[in-house]
């Protein structure tokens, strides 16, 4: 059983429709990563399913449940949020707490975890993503590339069962991606379950299962990510690789 | 005689210097008795009125919005002093009788909580939209947001435009005179009016309204220190 799946979303915004059907499915341990050019719908569908848009319709299944996504819940949200952690590709950390408490914040607060507990587990994720000297900067203090792992480390301390990534490099210059993408790279070999939606040909290729391409608010091929990138089999698939690899 | 000479006289002469002397401590024990308090009690009633409008319009909470915007709508646009006089004759009549003081008070927080409601809705406004949905992807709700993200990053940048405001209560007490309350001013008033010595009198109370203003002018100062910047580098 598929651990996410969406079924036929759409979203309009004023009457541009971003968003025409498309479906998608997560299994435990997949790495999706989702690609096309500007202006495809990827991030929307990213924001669509972790409700920071609402859509328009369409089926959301999570963890055995179904949800009409233009009717769910308030309660049912927040279940899910509580099982889900989403990187932006502007980092959004908080700008008022040290990187400790970035990521302490959604045990204490949220899931009412002590605080003692909350930080010996934040040091763990921190240390993770190699940012746990760091515990008591302000993000105004820090580099892009390790915000972002702040970011990431923020994310994965509430032991989420999905990890969503809105391209989370394209703020960065080459050698913070790299910082990044190693970070991520070593998630997926642990086994963790994301969705990427990215530019970075090269680790969509090395790291992820399957692989997603949009165009228009439709997904135009999807696959394995051997056969998408040594076979593609759509012509716009073909020219969208063809530019992006040159 | 010249205007110079004039002033030179009135001021430099031997009874008037007796006179500011003495009158001094009687001023400023007014000033520190009802003067402050006044403002700073108003200020910081006025501060949670504020918050909670614009919380109320920050958060687009129906009806309650709408309540908002009168009541900023009436406020704004009617002077201080007729307020006060409204609520001194207005309130008797509807049973409600309490001293001028705390009528003062009650005044002067609804009047500054209207004005301070917009620099605070401001100044949440002014807080990235990010912040809120990096809080909302953690887990946490709309109220644990508001504490622990919004309103304080909200406060840092409404602090010195709030203390503005209380710097310009501290003046704006004077008209509670109008009402009855003996605040500074008015006890300069009565000193002048019982030495016939009006001119030096006045000079004197407008000094004292400058230390006290420049006293809360360094507190800021320390305020905004204390508060930081959360790292970021000026």
């Amino acid at each position: 059983m598929a651990l996410l799946e969406v079924k036929n979303i759409h979203k309009a915004f004023d009457g541009n429709q971003v968003l025409s059907g498309v479906d998608i499915k997560v299994n435990k341990g997949d790495v999706v990563s989702i690609l096309g050019p500007s202006g495809s719908g990827k991030t929307t569908l990213l924001r669509c399913i972790n409700f920071l848009e609402k859509a328009d319709d369409g089926q959301f299944i999570f963890e055995g449940k179904e949800y009409d996504l233009s009717r769910i819940k308030k309660a049912d949200i927040a279940d899910i949020r509580m099982k889900t952690g989403f990187v932006f590709q502007s980092y959004n950390l908080f700008a008022n707490k040290t990187v400790l408490q970035n990521v302490t914040l959604g045990l204490t607060s949220a899931r009412k975890m002590p605080k003692k507990e909350a930080e010996t587990k934040a040091l763990e994720v921190l240390l993770k993503v190699g940012m746990d000297s760091f515990r008591d900067y302000y993000p105004s203090q820090l580099s892009g590339g390790q915000q972002q792992r702040v970011a990431i480390a923020r994310a994965l301390a509430t032991d989420p069962s999905i990890l969503y990534f809105d391209e989370p490099t394209s703020a960065l210059d080459p050698q913070l991606t790299a910082e990044v993408l190693g970070v991520m790279r070593e998630l997926a070999k642990e086994g963790m379950t994301m969705i990427v939606v990215t530019h970075e040909m090269g680790f969509a290729k090395e790291v992820s299962s399957h692989v997603v391409f949009m165009a228009d608010g439709n997904v135009v091929e999807e696959g394995s990510a051997k056969e998408f990138f040594e076979n593609p089999k759509q012509l716009r698939t073909r020219e969208f690789l063809r530019i992006s690899q040159s | 005689m010249d205007v110079g000479l004039k002033i030179y006289t009135i001021m430099f002469d031997q009874n008037t210097w007796e006179l500011l002397v003495s009158s001094f401590p009687k001023i400023l024990e007014y000033g520190v008795k009802i003067t402050l308090p006044l403002a700073v009690i108003s200020f910081i009633l006025s501060t949670v009125v504020a918050v909670f409008v614009a919380m109320i319009q920050y958060g687009k909470v129906p009806v309650l919005r709408t309540i908002c915007r009168i009541y900023i709508w009436i406020i704004r646009g009617t002077p201080l002093l007729v307020q006060l006089m409204v609520a001194f004759y207005g309130l008797p009549l509807l049973g409600i009788h309490s001293n001028p003081f705390v009528m003062a008070v009650i005044v002067f927080s609804i009047n500054e909580g209207a004005y301070s409601a917009e620099t605070m809705r401001a100044a949440m406004e002014a807080v990235p939209a990010g912040q809120l949905e990096a809080g909302y992807c953690v887990g946490m709700n709309y109220m644990q947001i508001m504490w622990h993200i919004i309103l304080p990053q909200a406060f840092r940048t409404a602090f010195p435009p709030l203390f503005n405001s209380l710097i310009g209560m501290v003046k704006e007490t004077s008209l509670a005179s109008s009402i009855t309350v003996v605040e500074m001013f008015t006890r300069t008033k009565q000193i002048a009016g019982q030495s016939y010595n009006y001119f030096p009198l006045y000079l004197e109370v407008a000094a004292i309204y400058l230390i006290f203003c420049t006293v809360l002018t360094f507190i800021q100062k320390k305020g905004e220190a204390v508060l930081g910047n959360y790292g970021v580098r000026k």
